[in-house]
């Protein structure tokens, strides 16, 4: 086994009372990818941040090319030639790319930025990057600002490399670049894994899988002996059908007409440019779109949360007349029935408070109502019980802070109080993100459940096969403006994939 | 073994949550190590510890006119912690309550100096309170405003906000309110602009512990509370909620004013019956630990306070009786306030040591 | 017109000599506030090295020893380890133990300032009531180290070449802070460490030792700050005034001059000439107490503007105080 670069052997982690890894074995030799995957919440990551020095493990031993190491930090890592490329970016947004690829390096003497942004240069000529080494942080797109992260371990000579899901920002072009960046660097002898929950993604770059599930190791399998569903099988642990219920509601009517809606970010960047589409009640509206495209813009304009700079969201109440949303408070809008649940990446961000539990957060939604200063505790601590029984939320009691819970019950008490408010419009964004299978279901149940009591839902996604099969209609977003509205009944993914992309391409202005 | 050998000698862990028994327990193990440590610095001032606490404490609280005396200086530190508490809660850093204190006591001051004898003694009270509330209000808003509008730095803000406006009372003593030609002192308040005197001390005990029976309702059962705890933990959420988190900013940091401001009220019209340019002397400094220690719990606000008057009442005792200076009295609170910063670590943390681990290993 | 020159010159003069003790704070803190470490004890920082600085050169003096040198030497070096001292107890509670910066350095404040005017109390009390440094020792404090001729250079001479051996110090200090900061790869560290610990901590850079060294560092540099003050402004002599603000107009220095120190030099004279304007201009509609808020003001402005130009080189250290713990979820 001396071509063996990483071996794990029983690593577990406990982070207070949840087992994030459970006696992990992994193995990985050079010349080879590994997909590492698993649902999220499955344990990946964790796995990986004890590679890379984040996290020290509390039981097991980790073998690089079969030596017994002690990974305590960062840098421990860097010197037996593990490097992490993390899915949140680690950059100093002050610094330039040269700066910000040279540090914590040992390399003594002074410092000589030119010969650094030299060799950085020169890395980028090899694998066809477009930095500027010179170009400061702040200035950078995503995708650049991946480039520098690839760049930054490659500099460090780096021959393990783990990338925690890279292309979950990246568009389709850019994920082909930096596969076949990923093959010349396997084909150069170096041994990479990558997280990924991406199945497509799986079977076209790896070489073997390993699958976690709930912070159990379940096996590693060879990626041409396997296919799709059997990974999904390995992952849920049981075979679910992909099928999601999609019926149809006869008499949908119109709820929302957005007209050349345009939003501007602080320095003054569209990122809204005269979007205009209709939602209608009684069907699911998915917005789709590279990560960053304007949909959080988008919802947050619709409830009031950014200043629009242009155009009309014209909302019809059951029986009523047309009224224009823009202008109007945040809270006038929820009153009105418009309701948005936005799950943020930190979960938390936005829409919960962590520190608080089921009724305080149920309060986010009630807290104003009744007359005089003081709260009323009653109501919203009813409707926590009644969301906890519903949704079956572990959680010790409804005081319980949603930070300690799982990322799973906290989204259901999320959307579960969204819900409950009986909205005519609701607004969903990145759902099931971070979800189980099943619990991803039982928030498609509810959608779909909404949808057939005439509520015009609008679902952002990031998963497309998810996107085609529980929605209605499916709009595209890219770069802030709409590129398309498909029918998901009829469209492909490669329809939509093609739209995601087509208007920052040659057709963009 | 070699295995052994690499494994950190010791980890950190979050802990979960310990049990309130336990938690109390470190926190008065923490003071009382405090202590200790301040009888080393007696010790090493030449003082036999023992003899010194026991003066601090007579000094402190052995006699009806000792007690009366920590009591006053217990006063002003407990109005200001419980005007910081929302701010922080809602992490905004407001560390401005000396310059709070200051622009309420000015304010105070003017209808104290000029209006004496054209109101009868309580509107005249009741008119100084609400000039400092206002003035000392008005002076917090400022940062809060920009904070709101341009997320200018609030510490550093409030900082600066403290020394101009003590330069002011510094203008004031020695120019337009200045007293005797050269004296640099504003003359003594009219006896109408005297705070009353119940149980022999001024009244502004009774209105800081109204503060604080309304602090504690205010904080966990208003909206106005609600509010304020959403956006320490989330601005985004509270955005979410509806809330207008400048509006927010700007009404709390302008309540927490207002008290400052009444303090510094009951500190020039009930302990000093003057102005002068220590008159907040750095009670505002010292609250914000006080509101800090106390987990901003209304209630063990209280307790602190007390505390901290005792050791600081003692020390005066400690110079006159056995000469030690009584800035022992700054050196030991800084330790208690270290000793005490430090042991919430031992509360949300637990230490991992090498070894510990070893009976759970699976495969040793 | 030569009278208004000249009076103009020894208005910097002035300003040079009281913006030197504030040169120092502020080069310390900001060495600290690099690291993400919010220091507000630097007026206890400042007390403390002054009342040891000025004890350590007494108690030489009274030994016998008469080298200016070694005096001054001594009073740096007393100094310097006060206030490394005093941050040590900040970092151990802030890095270590992750308490609030804010309120630690408020409580290190409170102990810094007892612990001065303890030890200038104490030490007057022992050596029956006062505490002063011998005229010839004090001129090595106090005057130039250049020679006559040099100071006599008309017009310039004096501002060149008349200040004492401090302000020099306090501008080879800012020179080398500012080489170190930008040009040499520790700096580097050290200012991402402030920036984005995260990221230099994934990077392989030792946070905590970073911002121990420089908090340590820094509290020294700014603890020799008080010690000039006490020898040169307050002629060496403890008095119950103490310092009397100045750790915290050094607080407000570092906001002023961005972080930056090189411009913390004409920062400190600008300062300085704030602090002493009164005595030289003047001017009949302002009062003479409230040229002293000037400089508060000053930074209030400066902090304002820049926050609302929202330049994104002149910030803050990005995570400036707040405690970083990596297993932190």
């Amino acid at each position: 086994m001396e071509n063996c670069a990483i071996e794990l052997k029983g690593i577990t982690k406990r982070f207070g009372e949840v087992v994030a890894n459970d006696g992990i074995d992994l193995q990985l030799n050079r010349g080879e990818i590994l997909s590492l995957l698993g649902e999220n919440g499955s344990g990946k990551t964790t796995l990986m941040n004890m590679l890379s020095g984040i996290y020290f493990p509390d039981e097991g031993q980790i073998f690089v090319n079969g030596q017994p190491v002690s990974i305590r930090s960062p840098r421990d890592a860097f010197a037996n030639g593990i490097g992490m490329i993390h899915q949140h970016y680690k950059l100093v947004d002050v610094f330039t790319a040269a700066e910000n690829i040279v540090l914590g390096l040992e390399e003594g003497g002074k410092l000589d930025i030119k010969a650094a942004e030299a060799k950085v240069r020169a890395i980028c000529e090899r694998y066809g990057f477009d930095i500027d080494p010179g170009q400061k942080i702040y200035d950078m797109s995503v995708s650049q600002k991946q480039t520098v992260e690839i760049v930054k371990v490659l500099y460090r000579g780096a021959d393990i490399l783990i990338l925690d899901e890279p292309t979950a920002v990246l568009t389709p072009q850019e994920t082909d670049k930096l596969f076949d960046v990923l093959r010349a660097m396997k084909a150069d002898g170096k041994a990479i894994v990558i997280i990924t929950h991406k199945l497509h993604e799986v079977m076209a770059l790896s070489d073997k899988v390993a699958v976690l599930r709930k912070g159990k190791y379940i096996g590693t399998v060879k990626t041409s002996e396997t296919n799709p569903q059997a990974l999904t099988d390995m992952m849920v642990g049981h075979a679910v059908t992909l099928n999601i219920d999609r019926p149809r509601y006869e008499t949908p009517v119109e709820r929302l007409e957005v007209k050349g809606l345009t939003v501007l970010d602080g320095e003054g960047v569209k990122k809204l440019d005269g979007v205009s589409f209709t939602a209608l009640g009684g069907e699911i509206l998915g917005v789709a779109g590279i990560a960053g495209s304007g949909q959080k813009e988008l919802l947050e304009a619709i409830s009031g949360l950014c200043p629009v700079a242009a155009g009309e969201v014209l909302y019809t109440p059951d029986g009523g007349a047309p009224a224009d949303l823009v202008g109007k408070t945040p809270m006038q809008i929820r009153k009105a029935g418009v309701a948005m649940a936005f799950v943020p990446e930190d979960r938390l961000g936005m829409g919960l408070v962590g520190s608080m539990g089921m009724t305080g957060n149920m309060m986010l939604r009630s807290w104003k109502k009744g007359r005089g200063v003081f709260l009323n505790r009653k109501d919203p601590n009813e409707l926590a019980l009644r969301v906890w029984k519903e949704l079956e939320v572990v959680t010790p009691s409804t005081d319980f802070p949603v930070r300690r819970m799982s990322g799973g019950n906290v989204q259901k008490v999320l959307v579960g109080r969204e819900i409950a408010s009986a909205p005519s419009v609701l607004m969903t964004a990145y759902a099931v993100r971070g979800l189980d299978i099943n619990t991803s279901y039982t928030i498609y149940n509810l959608l779909t459940e909404q949808k057939m009591k005439g509520v015009a839902v609008v679902y952002v996604g990031e998963d497309l096969d998810v996107l085609l099969e529980l929605c209605d209609r499916i709009l595209v977003l890219c770069g802030g403006r709409v590129s398309g509205v498909v029918d998901a009944r009829s469209a492909t993914k490669d329809q939509i994939g093609l739209l995601m992309t087509r208007l920052g391409g040659k057709e963009g202005n | 073994m070699s295995h052994e050998k690499k494994t950190p000698l010791i980890r950190l862990a979050k802990r979960d949550g310990m049990e309130g028994w336990k938690v109390w327990c470190i926190r008065a193990a923490s003071i009382l190590f405090a202590l200790l440590l301040g009888a080393l610095v007696m010790a090493l001032a030449g003082a036999n510890p023992v003899t010194a606490y026991g003066t601090m404490i007579s000094g402190a609280l052995g006699k009806k006119s000792a007690i009366r005396q920590t009591v006053k200086i217990a006063v002003p530190l407990l109005g200001c912690a419980l005007a910081i508490a929302p701010c922080f809660k809602m992490r905004f850093w407001n560390i401005g309550a000396e310059g709070q204190i200051t622009a309420g006591a000015i304010a105070a001051s003017y209808f104290a100096l000029f209006w004496a004898n054209r109101l009868p003694s309580p509107v005249l009270l009741v008119v100084m309170g609400l000039a400092g509330a206002l003035a000392g209000g008005v002076w917090a808003l400022i940062p809060a405003f920009f904070k709101a509008k341009w997320n200018t730095n609030e510490t550093l803000f409030t900082l600066m906000m403290n020394y101009i406006v003590i330069g002011v009372v510094r203008w004031l003593q020695g120019g337009p309110w200045e007293g005797r030609k050269g004296s640099q002192i504003i003359p003594q308040f009219d006896e109408a602009a005297c705070l009353p005197r119940v149980l022999g001390v001024h009244c502004g005990w009774i209105i800081v512990l109204v503060l604080v029976v309304f602090m504690h309702v205010y904080m966990n059962h208003t909206k106005h509370g609600y509010e304020i705890a959403v956006i320490g933990d989330s601005i985004n959420t509270a955005r979410y909620a509806g809330m207008n988190v400048g509006r927010v900013m700007m009404r709390t940091m302008f309540l927490s004013g207002a008290i400052s401001g009444v303090v510094g009220f009951i500190v020039a019209s009930g302990a000093n019956n003057t102005l002068y340019d220590g008159v907040a002397g750095g009670v505002g400094f010292t609250s914000i630990t006080v509101a800090w220690l106390s987990q901003l719990n209304a209630f063990a606000m209280v307790g602190i306070s007390g505390l901290l008057a005792v050791l600081s009442k003692g020390a005066e005792t400690l110079q006159t009786r056995m000469a030690v200076p009584t800035s022992i009295s700054d050196i030991i609170t800084g330790i208690l306030l270290f000793c005490m910063l430090g042991c919430e670590f031992f509360i949300n943390y637990k230490l991992i040591f090498r070894g510990a681990g070893k009976k759970e290993a699976r495969h040793e | 017109m030569s009278d208004f020159l000249s009076l103009f010159l020894a208005l910097i003069i002035a300003a040079i000599t009281y913006g030197t003790p504030l040169l120092f704070g502020t080069l310390g803190e900001i060495l600290t506030e690099k690291s993400g470490n919010l220091n507000l004890g630097v007026e206890g920082i400042m007390f403390m090295g002054g009342a040891l600085g000025l004890g350590g050169v007494f108690y030489y003096e009274k030994a016998g020893g008469a080298s200016g040198i070694i005096a001054v030497g001594i009073g740096i070096l007393c100094a310097f380890l006060a206030g490394a001292l005093a941050s040590l107890i900040f970092s151990f509670l802030t890095i270590t133990l992750r308490a609030n910066q804010n309120v630690t350095g408020l409580a290190l404040s409170i102990f810094g300032t007892g612990v001065g005017q303890f030890v200038g109390e104490y030490m007057r009390v022992r050596e029956n009531g006062y505490i002063s440094i011998g005229n010839a020792l004090k001129g090595f404090f106090q005057n130039s180290p250049f020679p006559g001729f040099l100071q006599k250079i008309p017009v310039a001479g004096g501002v060149l070449f008349g200040n004492s051996v401090f302000f020099y110090l306090g501008l080879i200090l800012a020179v080398g802070m500012f080489f170190f900061l930008n040009r040499t790869r520790t700096g580097l560290y050290l200012r991402s460490v402030g920036e984005s610990p995260a990221t230099a901590d994934a990077a392989g850079i030792a946070v905590e030792r970073y911002k121990y060294l420089a908090t340590v560092i820094g509290g020294g540099i700014s603890a020799v700050g008080g010690m000039v003050y006490i020898m040169t402004i307050a002629g060496c002599v403890w008095n119950h005034e103490g310092l009397s603000g100045v750790g915290w107009l050094a607080v407000a220095l570092v906001i002023f001059c961005m972080w930056r120190p090189l411009s913390a030099i004409w920062g400190s004279v600008l300062f300085g000439a704030l602090m002493i304007l009164y005595l030289r201009l003047v001017l009949p509609f302002v009062p003479t107490q409230l040229y002293k808020i000037l400089p508060y003001v000053v930074t209030v402005v400066v902090l304002i503007v820049s926050s609302m130009r929202n330049n994104k080189e002149k910030q803050p250290p990005a995570s400036l105080g707040l405690a970083y713990f990596r297993e932190d979820r």
